[in-house]
C-alpha cells in the first residue's frame, strides 16, 4: 500500500500532464515525449541526470532522517546556500590554491555550515519550543540574501564585469569530470555513501529506532526515556549536514562560482523527494531521479517546444499534490453517510 | 416477536487467524446478553462487526427482523445501535463535550448538551466535567465518557466491550442499576466482560467464544464461575500460590516527601506523598482513578521528572531527577496503564516494541539493533505469556487488547527488574491469563524484587499485594498491611473519609515490622 501511492501518484500526474498540454495546445504523446524520454536519450542528458539527482538525492536523505521523527525541515534551501557559500570561500581565499586538501576542507566546511543553519532552529525548538517550520524556512530567506550580498558586494569578482559573481574556483578547488565533454563529476559517489549511510541508520542503528520511535508515538518515546530533543537535533543536522555538502559539491562541481542562483530549487524538491520515496533510502534514489527527469525535461520542453518554465515546478507540484491525495484515499476512506431519516424509512419498510 | 438482534453464521478472517468462524447468535429485546471468551477468542472483532466498524467476510446481520445491508456506523447509530469500544474512540485535542457532540446524529447545542453530560454522569455515578480536554484524561476517566456518550443517545442496543475494566466498584455498582434499568425499558446489551462475577450478576444469557467459534452457551445465574471459566479456557484454571513475603531490610523505593503540582488545573496536585516499597514485597495503590495515580506514577518513572533529587530514592541512589532509561538503568521496569501509544508503539512490530525497553539486554550490540536477538526475545515472550500473535513480526495493533497487555507485563518481566511498577496489570485480561500474570508479579517479588501495584480492582490487591496504600485526591495514606484490614476500611479511604486517629497510627505501626 505504502507503495501503490507513489506509483498512482505517478501515472494520475501523467494523465493530468497530458490534459495540460492538449489544453495550451500541444499534442499530448510527442510532448510527454520530449518531456521524459528525449533528455535521457544522449549520453549528455544522461549524464545531466545523474548530476541533477545526485542533489536531490544527497538532501532528501538527510531531510528524511528528520521527516521520519517528525522534525519538519523545510529550510535546506538556506542549507544548501549556506554550504555552497563555505565552501566557496575555503576554495576561493585559501592560501595555496593547488593544495590537494583543499577540495576535503571544502567539503567539511560546506558541512560545517549546513550544520550550523540547522542548529539554530534546532536550539530554538529544543530550549524555547519554537516551530522548526517556521525557524528553518525564514532561515532559508536570511541565507539567500546572505548570498546576494556577497557576490553583489565583498566577493563579487573584480574582473566580472560588474555580473554578480564570484571569480571561478582554481582547479584543485573543483571536482573534475569523468570525461571533459559531460559535467558528471565524483561527487555522486558521495551521494552514494550517504544513501548507505541513512540506509543502515534508519534501518538497523539504534539511533534510528529511537528516532522512528519518537516519530511514530512521543509518548512511547517519553516512556522509554528517548529524550525529544535529540530527536530534534539529530533530525536537523543531519538535514543541514547534507545540504551543506549538497551545496558544496554543486559550486565545486557544475557551477565553479557562487552567483545569486546556485540552485534551481534543490532544497524544496527534495522534501518533495523525500516523501515520494517514503523517507526510505532507496526509495529516495528511485524518486530523486524521476524529480531529476522532471527538471531536465521542464528545461527541454522550454528550448524545444517554447514551453513556459513554470512547468518545472508545476509538474513537481502536481506529484505531490497526488501523492498527498493518493495517501490519502489509502489510509482513509470516504463514505457518504445518509442521513438518519433513509435509515429509519428503510427500517419502517420492511 | 423477531430477536433485537440476529447474527447468522459471522466469519471474519484477519492474516493467519480466523477471528470468528461462523458465529451465529440471537439478542431479544431487553435481555442481558453476554459475550465470553479468552483474550483473543474474536470478542471485540465480533462486536466491531455488529457496529458496522468491521466488515464480515460472509454472514448476516438482522436488526428487528431486518437484514442489515452495507452496514457501517452512522447506519447503526440511526438503527439506535451503540458501542463503547475496548480501545475508545474518542478525539484526543477537543473536550468531552465536544467530543460527544461529534458523534451525536442531530443538531446540537454545545452549553445545554454539556448541562445533561453533568447531570447524567452524576446520576450515573461517573461524574465528569463536560469542558476537561480528554488528553487530560485518565484511562478510567474516558471510560466514563465513552459510557456517558452512549446512554445520552437513548439506545435500542447497547454494546459495552469491557466497560468495567477501569471503573472503581461502587461506578460498576450505579453502571449496573442503570443497565438493568435500560434493560426493563427494553433495551438489549450485549456485555462483554472478564470479570465473571458481574457477568453472573447482571447478565441473563452469555455466549463463549473460543478461537473464534461459539463453543457453548450459559446462563451465567444458574451456573457457577468455575463452570464458565472452564467453558471458555477449555481446561482447568491455575491456582494461585502466594507464600509469605520476606522484605528486605533497605527499601528498594523510597518516596519522601514528595509534592508537585499538576500539569494543568485539572490534574491533581500531589502533596507530601511518603511511602516505601522493599524488596520481595508487593506494595498496592488503592484509589478512584483521577485523585493522582497518573501524576505519581509518572515522577516514579521518570516520565515526568522532579527538581528534589532525593524525594525519590531508587536502591539507594536520589532518582527523582533521572530520566526513564537512567531510573531503568537502576533497574526499574515500568508497565504502564496506555498499552497502545505509551506501553508499546502501535504501528511497529513486537520485536521492534520489544527493543523499546530491552534494549539493555543483547538487542542492540554495538548501536545497531541485533534484529535477530529481538525477534527471539519477543518470541520467548509470546510463548511464555501465551501471547495470541502472528508470531514476533505482527503488529501492536493488530494484537487483541489482553494479548498486548500480556506481551508488554511479559517484556518487563523479562528484564528482571529490581522495581517493577505496575499500572492496571490485568487490564483487560482473560481469567487464566490474569491469574499467569499475577502469579508471574507473585513469583518475581518472592525473588527478591520490589513491586508496585496501582489498580482499581481492590480484589486483585487484595489478592496479591503484602501492604495497601489509598491515595485520594493527591494524598496517600499511610500503609496498611492487607491480612489487617478490609474492603470496608480501604473503600472509606478511598472516598476521603479518616477514620480515628489511633486506629491508623495502629495499622501504619503494624507494618513497619
Ligand atoms: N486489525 C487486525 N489485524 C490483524 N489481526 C487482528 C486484527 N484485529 C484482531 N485481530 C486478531 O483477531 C483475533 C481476535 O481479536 P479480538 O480483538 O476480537 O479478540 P478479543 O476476544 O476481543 O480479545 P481480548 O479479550 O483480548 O480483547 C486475535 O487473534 C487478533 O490478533
Ligand atoms: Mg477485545
Amino acid at each position: 500500500m505504502r507503495i501503490a501511492a507513489p506509483v498512482v501518484a505517478c501515472v494520475l500526474t501523467l494523465i493530468f500532464g497530458s490534459l495540460f498540454f492538449a489544453s495550451l495546445g500541444h499534442d499530448p504523446l510527442p510532448t510527454l515525449y520530449a518531456f521524459f524520454v528525449e533528455p535521457l536519450s544522449s549520453l549528455n542528458g544522461l549524464s545531466e541526470w545523474l548530476l541533477k539527482a545526485s542533489p536531490l538525492i544527497l538532501i532528501a536523505c538527510g531531510l528524511a532522517v528528520g521527516f521520519r521523527a517528525n522534525v519538519w525541515n523545510i529550510g535546506a534551501e538556506g542549507q544548501f546556500t549556506m554550504g555552497a557559500i563555505a565552501a566557496s570561500g575555503v576554495g576561493l581565499f585559501w592560501p595555496n590554491p593547488e593544495s590537494a586538501l583543499l577540495l576535503p576542507l571544502m567539503l567539511l566546511a560546506g558541512m560545517a555550515a549546513g550544520m550550523a543553519w540547522a542548529a539554530i532552529p534546532a536550539f530554538l525548538r529544543s530550549r524555547m519550543n519554537t516551530n522548526e517550520i517556521l525557524v528553518t524556512l525564514m532561515m532559508t530567506y536570511i541565507a539567500t540574501l546572505f548570498l546576494s550580498y556577497l557576490v553583489h558586494g565583498p566577493w563579487r569578482d573584480p574582473a566580472g564585469f560588474n555580473y554578480p559573481q564570484t571569480a571561478l574556483l582554481p582547479a584543485a578547488a573543483m571536482f573534475q569530470s569523468f570525461d571533459p565533454a559531460y559535467r558528471l563529476n565524483p561527487s555522486i559517489f558521495i551521494t552514494a555513501v550517504a544513501v548507505l549511510l541513512m540506509w543502515l541508520f534508519t534501518d538497523r542503528s539504534f539511533l534510528g529506532y529511537k528516532m522512528s520511535v519518537s516519530g511514530a508515538a512521543p509518548l512511547a518515546a517519553r516512556y522509554a526515556g528517548f529524550r525529544e530533543s535529540a530527536a530534534v537535533w539529530i533530525g536537523l543536522l543531519a538535514g543541514g549536514a547534507a545540504a551543506g555538502i549538497a551545496g558544496m559539491a554543486e559550486a565545486a562541481g557544475p557551477l565553479g562560482q557562487l552567483s545569486p542562483q546556485i540552485s534551481p530549487g534543490y532544497g524544496f524538491a527534495a522534501i518533495i523527494v523525500a516523501f515520494i520515496g517514503r523517507l526510505n533510502a532507496f526509495g529516495i534514489v528511485l524518486s530523486g531521479l524521476l524529480m531529476s527527469l522532471l527538471f531536465l525535461g521542464g528545461e527541454g520542453v522550454q528550448m524545444t517546444l517554447a514551453l513556459p518554465s513554470a512547468l518545472t515546478r508545476i509538474f513537481q507540484g502536481i506529484l505531490l499534490f497526488f501523492l498527498l491525495a493518493a495517501d490519502f484515499f489509502i489510509f482513509y476512506r470516504i463514505r457518504l453517510v445518509r442521513p438518519a431519516k433513509d435509515a429509519h424509512a428503510l427500517e419502517t419498510a420492511r | 416477536m423477531h430477536p433485537r438482534l440476529e447474527l447468522r453464521n459471522i466469519s471474519k478472517r484477519y492474516p493467519g487467524v480466523l477471528a470468528n468462524d461462523d458465529v451465529s447468535l440471537a439478542i431479544q429485546p431487553g435481555e442481558i446478553h453476554a459475550v465470553l471468551g479468552e483474550n483473543g477468542a474474536g470478542k471485540s472483532t465480533l462486536m466491531k462487526i455488529i457496529y458496522g466498524a468491521a466488515q464480515a467476510d460472509s454472514g448476516e446481520i438482522y436488526c428487528d427482523g431486518n437484514l442489515i445491508t452495507a452496514h457501517n456506523p452512522a447506519m447503526s447509530r440511526a438503527l439506535g445501535i451503540e458501542m463503547v469500544y475496548q480501545h475508545f474512540a474518542l478525539f484526543e485535542s477537543v473536550s468531552v463535550v465536544e467530543n460527544i457532540a461529534l458523534s451525536a446524529s442531530s443538531a446540537f447545542n454545545l452549553p445545554s448538551l454539556a448541562e445533561k453530560i453533568r447531570e447524567l454522569s452524576l446520576r450515573y455515578g461517573m461524574p465528569i466535567d463536560p469542558y476537561r480536554q480528554v488528553h487530560d484524561l485518565s484511562v478510567g476517566e474516558r471510560q466514563r465518557v465513552e459510557i456517558v456518550r452512549c446512554l445520552l443517545q437513548a439506545p435500542k442496543l447497547l454494546i459495552l466491550d469491557e466497560p468495567t475494566s477501569v471503573l472503581t466498584p461502587q461506578a460498576v455498582a450505579k453502571l449496573f442499576d442503570t443497565l438493568r434499568q435500560l434493560a426493563a425499558e427494553g433495551c438489549s446489551i450485549v456485555y462483554i466482560s472478564h470479570k465473571l462475577d458481574e457477568v453472573q450478576e447482571l447478565c441473563d444469557t452469555a455466549t463463549v467464544l473460543r478461537n473464534g467459534k461459539v463453543t457453548g452457551i450459559a446462563r451465567p445465574k444458574e451456573t457457577t464461575s468455575l463452570e464458565l471459566a472452564r467453558m471458555m479456557v477449555g481446561s482447568k484454571l491455575p491456582e494461585m500460590h502466594v507464600s509469605p513475603a520476606a522484605p528486605s531490610e533497605k527499601p528498594v523505593l523510597e518516596v519522601r516527601k514528595l509534592s508537585a503540582k499538576a500539569r494543568d488545573h485539572f490534574g491533581v496536585d500531589l502533596s507530601d506523598v511518603s511511602f516505601n516499597v522493599h524488596g520481595g514485597e508487593i506494595v498496592g495503590l488503592a484509589g478512584v482513578s483521577g485523585n493522582g495515580q497518573a501524576e505519581l506514577i509518572a515522577l516514579l518513572s521518570g516520565e515526568r521528572r522532579h527538581a528534589q533529587a532525593d524525594a525519590i530514592k531508587i536502591d539507594g541512589i536520589s532518582a527523582a531527577t533521572l530520566r526513564p532509561d537512567e531510573r531503568r538503568q537502576l533497574g526499574l521496569a515500568f508497565v504502564p496503564e496506555e498499552r497502545l501509544g505509551r506501553g508499546a508503539v502501535p504501528s511497529h512490530t513486537l520485536w521492534e516494541n520489544a527493543v523499546l525497553t530491552a534494549h539493555r539486554f543483547g538487542t542492540v550490540r554495538k548501536g545497531l539493533v541485533d534484529r535477530r536477538r529481538a525477534a527471539a526475545f519477543a518470541a520467548n515472550i509470546i510463548d511464555r505469556f501465551k501471547v495470541k500473535a502472528n508470531g514476533p513480526g505482527a503488529t501492536a495493533q493488530s494484537l487483541s487488547g489482553g494479548n498486548l497487555q500480556k506481551f508488554i507485563v511479559g517484556r518487563e518481566i523479562a528484564l528482571a527488574p529490581k522495581l517493577l511498577l505496575v499500572s492496571q496489570p490485568t487490564w483487560g485480561v482473560d481469567v487464566g491469563a490474569s491469574a499467569f500474570i499475577r502469579q508471574t508479579i507473585i513469583d518475581l517479588s518472592r525473588a527478591g524484587t520490589a513491586v508496585f501495584i496501582v489498580s482499581e480492582e481492590l480484589d486483585e490487591l487484595f489478592e496479591i499485594c503484602d501492604r495497601l496504600l489509598v491515595i485520594c485526591q493527591g494524598r496517600v495514606s499511610p500503609p496498611l498491611v492487607r491480612t489487617s484490614t478490609d474492603r470496608e476500611e480501604i473503600g472509606l479511604l478511598m472516598t476521603g473519609r479518616t477514620m480515628g486517629k489511633d486506629q491508623m497510627g495502629s495499622s501504619s505501626v503494624a507494618l513497619q515490622d
